[in-house]
Order: structure tokens, then C-alpha cells, then sequence
């Protein structure tokens, strides 16, 4: 079928984009000014502790070998031992990578269930008084910095209301639930404002189809008529565009996970780089880049059961 | 059913550019000559006067060393404008000449530079960036070039979509029969006409910087204390926001503000652009 | 007058808050089992009449005036009232089906949920109804191209399958807005013949917009012609082709290909329709007329009847007459 052999091509194109993500960190941490082992050990380190630290890190071996050593381990799972933590990375990114992706899960939930309803208030009221309020709203959250948002939220939900906890990840479901949902809410605000705004001006556009106006001709139910026809088709291009934010929205998770002090990938990744444990650095990165890619791949396979005319 | 409404004689400037150009225009003077508008020396510390609330004295309060808010946030207009522009101008002005040669040569280059994008967005912008800065350490530079090596990728892509659309038009023909260069067609005919999306995302773009720029001050990662920067500022105020909300509160609000100036202009400036077409 | 199924009276359509007038005091009837034809230029207020009469308008028109469906007013329905009429009784099929059908979803399901709006029938027997339509509008494979999407069809089959879903209800009155324009002439042909099987088998009326005098020539009972939003002639295919009282009807009439060649649109008048929103004084075709005198410059010449079912708004009506059927 179609749609089957659009998947296997999907899937296939996979391999060329995890190979580059490979070259980009390896060619990051060797080819940048600066060489690992001293910026791991600081600038009074001795000649010797930076030539065994190279040593151990295989950075004395021609660059080619270096990267089909490289290749080998992270392939086989082997991302090599957190230096502060003298823990494997792929253990460290086993545990602290659920959370993050906890987060960033509900933080698109919360980003859906506020950017499609507003963006129909504000698409179907073009001009009047809801739609700027809308509108101007959303610019302002575009404008809002993640942490900021955090500290307040959590200033007065957390410590001042008490409605939800200051920081932590908390114990069983539930509780990681009401643990996350004022970090979530902080990451999805500025997604929803992008989103939002996206899917508005794909509503104005299909609103006014031919395909709507028969819709109507037909004398269909309102509501039949904006969720089949109008939603539906407007949801394509934001659907693409929620699958290319996912990396805005892991940026914005890192921030989160400091400000909150949720023990997440995002905070692992900022206290490895204050502690120049540059294994996790590099680990971190690649799990984070092989996840964008499975994202935008699920993107690709959502946008061709939605749209029939992507699997060609 | 055309719109056959008359064009209009005059261009009305629309509103959002207004007040954007408005916001943008005061950023601009206040950064650059920030000792005219601050009441006190930013970095000066006044143990008399810890932790004061707003007041008449200190608008916008005092912090931990007594320093006065309102003139580190003022002070700070001359990083964070700095910022805006110092990070997006090496994007903009490479981006713009790789994206005219790619768009203009089309096949393999084209392909690749396909391949390159595809790569560039599967790295959490955030992530590649803290990632190069941890490499070559914390600063304001370090941010610089690790924003450059992987922005200017956005600013090709638009730009070569642009040129290919341009390429295709009569005047580049012409250009070609006239027997111009390569080069001379590419820069001097096709790129004016090709580049105001790209001027339009530069807002967007200088919005991004000064947000990711504060971001990475308060992470410690971008401009260091005590340097008045806003991150920095959010960042020293956090853990007095309970007691001494002052200290943050505004810093943020300047982002925001700021922020909101660059989002209106480039809007403004779209539909400026739109209608002109 | 009486026999009618649909009366227009009076039909205004305007845009911004009064600033354009697409339709301009547009009054007709459609009798049983008749294909009435509304032609004129692009621009001429054809297609907005059509969605005027089925409240299609985008939010920006207005629309005053009468559309008495089997005597009640369609502009003063309710909602649920309109929506009964809109698809059951009355149907509407437009000029470019890929735009019109959903490209999203499969052909099954727009016809279907035609068939759920306005029927009792049960999932199997709406199944069911769907291969019949799609038989009846003589698509090949029903079972399998109903699960296929619009576009996997040709242009044809496309057309064929708007058909099927404004069919599928039995209405009473087909509105067709220019269905064969976007197709080749070949299978233009064919959908006009497949039109007017199915207004015999269903008993319907159809109103076909066209800018085509030859689709008019070849399909329809009577014609209304409109120039800049009005009707200025009206009357049988037979009489106004033989002997056209309007300027602007002799004019159409002259850029139609003769027997043996090709139909081409309507080039041979002089310049082109005035800008609704800047109509001229007195009638606005004068600007581009060969009778045009002085009244004509500065009064607009009203619909006169000139015989039962004939009328025609026009100071120098002899003057054309005399000068003959360009045909």
C-alpha cells in the first residue's frame, strides 16, 4: 500500500540524519577551539593529567579512527562514564530522560487545549474585539522568557498559594503529575502562542475553501462543517509546525528543568556543563537530536494520515 | 469577485509598527547612552539600603547589595540591544550570501544544503547552543559564535526560497542576455528583491537573541555578573523573590517589553511589505 | 406565474456595508423540470446570484429582496429550516471540482454525510445509496473508487462525483454554478448530457451559470442574460438566439464560434465589464455599446416585458433588433 511504503521511506531516511548527528557532536567537541581535556580540567591543569585524560578519551588516535570508534560504541549503546558522577551516561540518560519527556508531553498537551479553541474565537471573530485581545495576549507571551515565567509562577502558585510544589519530581504517577504541571504550563505557553497563531491564519484561509462553502451547500450542521471540514484541514500545517517546535520546546525544557529543579535531562545537561562532564554533554546532546528526529518522524506519519495527498 | 476598491493614495503606516519602531526606537537611545537616564551607577553597592521596596528614591527598588534596579535595568539596555543585533548580524549577513548562492545555483548545492537544514533542526536550538558555549566556555563571544554556526542556516533557507522564485522572472534573464556576471546578477539584481522576508525574520530573530541571550545569562552561561544584564539580574534576584520580588519582577518586564518592540515592528513590517507587493 | 418552483424577486447583493452591489434587483423563476441558464461575463453577478439564493454569500454580503422556495422565503428561514433545504431540496455544484470537494477525505464519506443530513436511512442502506449515486453518475468500480480520495480522480470523474453528492438527496432544483468550465470540451460534453439524463430521470429544475452560449445553446429551456450585476434580457434559448433585443445579448452572441469550430470564450466585445464598485451612469454597458444615445449615458433603462416570458431592458431594443442575430 501507499501509506506503507511511505513509512518505509520515512524510516529509511532516518539513517542519514542519525549519522549526521553523530559527525555534528563528534566535530563539535573536537574540531572547536579549546580542547576537551583541559576544559574539563581547568585552566591549571597539569601536562600530564590532560595527555592521560586525552588517552583515556581516545583523542591521541587520527580523527577517521576516532569517529568509527565513536560510531561503534554509541551504535552498541556505550555513550562512555559521567566523570563527576562515575556513572555510564546511558544509564543517567535512561533515568533522567523519561521525566523530560513527561514534561514536554504534558507541556504540549496544555499547548494544544489552549491554542485550538482561542485560535477559533479568534479566527471566526477576524478583527473584533476577541481577537485582538487573543492576538495581543499571545504576542505578549511570545515576548515572555521561560524562566522568568517559571520564577513567577512559581513564586505564587508554589510558594505563595500553595497550590502546587516548589521543585522536585515527587513519587508515583500521580505525583509527578502535580509536580510537573507549573513547568508544563510554563513551556506550553510560548508554544501555544506559536501555534495559535499558526492555526488562526490556516482557519482564516480554509474558512472562506470552496470545499467549506459545499460543505455548507450541503446543509450540514455548523459544527459538522468546522470540525470536519475547516478544522481538519486547517490542522495540517500547524500539525507540521507543532512537529518542528519540538526542538524549541526541549530548549525550553532545559531552562525549566533548572528553574523548577526538576532532576530531568535538561538539568542534568546544564549541571554537566557547570561541572565540564563533557561524556554527558555529548550523550545528552545526541539522545536529544535522535529524539527530535523521532519526533518529526511521528510528525511525517501523523501529517499522512491526515492529509492523503503527503503519501505519494 | 475581485476587490475592486480604489488603491489607496497614501501608505498609512500600520499601528503595530508604530508602536514597535516607538519601543525600539527608546531601546536604541537608552542603550546607547544609558548614564543619561540612570539615577545611580549600577554597579555601586549601598549597605544602607538593602532589599529596599520601590520607592521614590529607587523606583524600582533595591537588591541585595543595595544596588539600584532601575539603573542596572537601564544599564542592561546596552548588552541586551547588543545582543539582539551582535547575535543576529553575522547570521543575517552570511545566511543572506550563502542562501543568494544556493538558490542561484539550485541542483547538488541545493541538495546538500537540503541535507544541512534537515540537520541543523533536529539539535534543540537551546541545546547545540549551551553545548558550543560549554565547549568554549561561558561568555558573551562564545554565545556569538555558537548562535552563528548554526543560525545562519534559517536566514539561507528563506533566502534561497526567495532567489528561486526571483531567478525565474524576466529582469534575470535579461540580466544574463546583457552578459552580467553571475555575481553581479545575483547581488545586484536578484538579492534587493529577494530579501525582505529575510529583514522580516530578522526581527523575529533579534526577539530570539535577546531572549536566548537572557536565558544563558541567567543559566551563568552567557554574560557573567556582575554585569547588569537582565538574565543576570533575574537570576541574582531568584531566590529573594518571596521577599524582594523587585528584583526580578523588572528585568523581566524590560525582556518583554523589549521583546514586544521587535514582534509589533516585524509584524508591522510584514503587512507593510505585503501590501506593497 | 404560479407553476413556479423557485421566485426570485427583487434579489439585491451587496459588499462592504453597501459599497458594491454584485447583484442589483435580479428577479426570476424556475419552473418544474426546466433548465433556466444565467449567463454573462466573469464579474456579471451570475455565481454571487447563485449563492445568494442559498445564503453562501461570505459574511461581508448582504443580501435583500425574496427567493420564495415552493413559496416560503429562503432568505428568512431559520437555520435548521435552511439546512433542510440546503443539499435536500436544493442543490448546488460548483465551477472547479478540486477545490470544491475535500481533498482530505475520501469520496465515501462527503457523499455520505449528505446522505445523513437529509435521509432516514440506516448505515448499510446509505452504503448502499452511495454505489447507486455513484452508478448513476456513471462512475466505473463504485465500491472501490468510493473509498478513494478526490485526488485520485481525473477532472471529469471529478465533476461526476460533485454530482453524485448534490444528487444524492433527491433534490428538486439543481444550482449549477459553471460545471464544465474547468473540464475539457470533450468530457464537457459529457457532464451537460449527464445533467440534463438526470433532470429527466429525477423530475428536477436546473439553473446553470454559464459564461458559455454554446453550453446554453445545447442545454437550456430559457436564459437570462446579466451584464454588471442586472438581468437586461430574458426570454426562450430559441428567441433570444434568434432575435436578440439587447446590445450587449447580440454582442455575446457574435463571439460564438460558428457551427464546426471550437467554442472560446466571449472575446469579440470591446473592452471589458465596468468595476462593480465604479458602475457608469444610465445603463453600464453603454461604455462598450454600438447603440448607445444619449438616454442610455444618463438613465438606466428598466426590465420591460416585451411578450410572455420575454423581457429586456434596453432604449435602442429596434435598433438591435433590426440590425439582426449576428447567428
Amino acid at each position: 500500500m501507499q501509506l506503507a511504503s511511505f513509512i518505509a521511506r520515512r524510516i529509511l531516511q532516518l539513517i542519514p540524519t542519525l549519522l549526521f548527528i553523530l559527525i555534528v557532536v563528534f566535530a563539535l567537541v573536537r574540531l572547536l577551539p579549546g580542547d576537551p581535556a583541559s576544559a574539563m580540567l581547568g585552566d591549571r591543569a597539569l601536562d600530564a593529567d590532560v595527555e592521560r585524560i586525552n588517552r583515556e578519551l581516545g583523542l591521541d588516535r587520527p580523527l577517521p579512527v576516532q569517529f568509527a570508534v565513536f560510531a561503534r560504541s554509541v551504535a552498541t549503546g556505550d555513550l562512555g562514564d559521567s566523570i563527576t558522577l562515575k556513572l555510564p551516561v546511558t544509564e543517567l540518560i535512561a533515568t533522567r530522560l523519561p521525566i523530560t519527556i513527561l514534561l514536554t508531553l504534558m507541556a504540549a498537551l496544555i499547548a494544544v487545549v489552549f491554542a485550538v479553541p482561542l485560535a477559533f474565537v479568534a479566527a471566526t471573530r477576524r478583527g473584533r474585539m476577541a481577537d485582538s485581545a487573543v492576538r495581543g495576549a499571545f504576542q505578549v507571551g511570545l515576548s515572555m522568557p521561560v524562566f522568568y515565567l517559571g520564577l513567577i509562577l512559581l513564586t505564587v502558585f508554589g510558594a505563595r498559594l500553595r497550590w502546587f510544589p516548589v521543585g522536585g519530581y515527587g513519587d508515583g504517577f500521580l505525583e509527578h503529575l502535580h509536580h510537573l504541571f507549573l513547568p508544563a504550563l510554563t513551556l506550553a505557553l510560548s508554544l501555544s502562542a506559536i501555534l495559535m497563531r499558526n492555526l488562526r491564519a490556516a482557519i482564516i484561509e480554509v474558512i472562506d475553501a470552496e470545499y467549506v462553502q459545499f460543505a455548507r451547500a450541503k446543509g450540514l450542521r455548523p459544527r459538522l462543517v468546522l470540525l470536519r471540514h475547516v478544522l481538519r484541514n486547517a490542522l495540517i500545517s500547524t500539525v507540521a509546525l507543532f512537529g518542528l517546535s519540538i526542538g524549541t520546546l526541549l530548549s525550553g525544557a532545559v531552562i525549566t528543568e533548572t528553574v523548577f529543579a526538576i532532576p530531568g535531562a535538561g538539568r542534568l545537561m546544564v549541571d554537566s556543563i557547570y561541572a565540564r562532564d563533557y561524556p554527558v554533554v555529548q550523550g545528552l546532546t545526541i539522545a536529544l537530536a535522535v529524539l527530535v528526529s523521532l519526533t518529526f518522524l511521528l510528525t511525517d506519519l501523523v501529517q499522512a494520515w491526515l492529509d492523503p495527498r503527503v503519501a505519494r | 469577485m475581485s476587490d475592486t476598491a480604489a488603491p489607496r493614495a497614501r501608505m498609512i503606516l500600520p499601528r503595530p509598527l508604530i508602536i514597535g519602531g516607538a519601543i525600539l526606537l527608546a531601546s536604541v537611545v537608552v542603550g546607547l547612552f544609558p548614564a543619561l537616564f540612570a539615577p545611580f551607577d549600577p554597579n555601586a553597592f549601598d549597605y544602607g539600603a538593602l532589599l529596599q521596596a520601590p520607592s521614590w528614591a529607587h523606583p524600582m527598588g533595591t537588591d541585595n547589595f543595595g544596588r539600584d534596579v532601575l539603573s542596572r535595568v537601564i544599564h542592561a539596555y546596552t548588552i541586551d540591544m547588543q545582543i539582539a543585533v551582535f547575535a543576529t548580524i553575522v547570521p543575517f549577513v552570511f545566511g543572506t550570501i550563502i542562501g543568494a548562492l544556493v538558490g542561484y545555483a539550485g541542483g547538488w548545492a541545493e541538495a546538500l544544503f537540503g541535507r544541512i537544514v534537515d540537520a541543523v533542526i533536529t539539535f534543540p536550538f537551546l541545546v547545540l547552543v549551551i553545548a558550543i558555549v560549554s565547549v568554549l566556555g561561558p561568555g558573551l563571544v562564545n554565545m556569538y559564535i555558537a548562535v552563528g554556526v548554526v543560525g545562519w542556516v534559517f536566514y539561507a533557507r528563506i533566502i534561497a526560497a526567495e532567489i528561486k522564485v526571483q531567478k525565474r522572472l524576466d529582469y534575470a534573464d535579461a540580466g544574463r542576455a546583457m552578459g552580467y556576471t553571475h555575481l553581479r546578477i545575483i547581488f545586484r539584481h536578484l538579492l534587493p528583491n529577494a530579501i525582505t522576508p529575510a529583514i522580516v525574520y530578522w526581527m523575529t530573530d533579534m526577539a530570539l537573541a535577546i531572549l536566548l541571550g537572557s536565558s544563558l545569562g541567567y543559566l551563568g552561561l552567557g554574560a557573567q555578573p556582575p554585569a547588569a544584564e537582565w538574565g543576570v539580574q533575574i537570576a541574582d534576584g531568584k531566590n529573594f523573590m518571596a521577599t524582594a520580588w523587585w528584583i526580578s519582577v523588572f528585568p523581566g518586564l524590560a525582556i518583554v517589553l523589549t521583546g514586544l518592540g521587535f514582534s509589533l515592528t516585524g509584524d508591522g513590517l510584514a503587512e507593510v511589505l505585503r501590501t506593497k507587493r | 406565474m404560479t407553476d413556479a418552483m423557485l421566485e426570485v424577486r427583487n434579489l439585491t447583493t451587496t459588499f462592504g456595508h453597501g459599497r458594491l452591489t454584485a447583484v442589483n434587483d435580479v428577479s426570476f423563476t424556475v419552473r418544474p423540470g426546466e433548465v433556466l441558464g444565467l449567463v454573462g461575463e466573469s464579474g456579471s453577478g451570475k455565481s454571487v446570484t447563485l449563492r445568494s439564493i442559498m445564503r453562501l454569500t461570505p459574511e461581508s454580503g448582504a443580501v435583500a429582496g425574496q427567493v420564495l422556495w415552493r413559496g416560503r422565503d429562503v432568505l428568512k428561514m431559520t437555520a435548521s429550516d435552511l439546512r433542510r433545504v440546503r443539499g435536500g431540496q436544493i442543490s448546488m455544484i460548483f465551477q472547479e471540482p478540486m477545490t470544491a470537494l475535500n481533498p482530505v477525505l475520501p469520496v465515501f464519506v462527503q457523499i455520505e454525510e449528505n446522505l445523513r443530513a437529509h435521509t432516514d436511512l440506516d448505515r448499510g442502506a446509505r452504503a448502499a445509496r452511495a454505489r447507486e449515486l455513484m452508478d448513476l453518475v456513471g462512475i466505473p468500480d463504485a465500491a472501490r473508487r468510493l473509498r478513494e480520495y478526490p485526488h485520485q480522480f481525473s477532472g471529469g470523474m471529478r465533476q461526476r462525483v460533485m454530482i453524485a453528492i448534490g444528487l444524492a438527496s433527491n433534490p428538486k432544483l439543481l444550482l449549477a454554478d459553471e460545471p464544465t468550465t474547468a473540464l475539457d470540451v470533450t468530457i464537457q460534453d459529457q457532464i451537460l448530457k449527464l445533467i440534463l439524463d438526470l433532470r429527466d430521470q429525477l423530475a428536477m429544475s436546473v439553473v446553470l451559470v454559464t459564461h458559455d452560449l454554446g453550453v446554453v445553446a445545447a442545454t437550456c429551456d430559457r436564459m437570462a442574460v446579466m451584464y454588471a450585476g442586472r438581468i437586461v434580457e430574458t426570454g426562450t434559448v430559441a428567441q433570444v438566439f434568434a432575435q436578440p433585443n439587447h446590445a450587449y445579448t447580440r454582442g455575446l452572441l457574435g463571439s460564438v464560434p460558428h457551427a464546426g469550430t471550437e467554442r472560446s470564450m466571449l472575446l469579440s466585445i470591446e473592452g471589458t465589464p465596468p468595476p462593480l464598485g465604479a458602475l457608469p451612469a444610465g445603463c453600464a454597458f453603454h461604455p462598450r455599446c454600438d447603440f448607445a444615445t444619449a438616454p442610455c449615458r444618463t438613465t438606466l433603462p428598466v426590465l420591460e416585458d416585451i411578450a410572455p416570458d420575454r423581457s429586456v431592458a434596453c432604449f435602442n431594443r429596434a435598433a438591435v433588433l433590426a440590425a439582426g442575430s449576428p447567428i
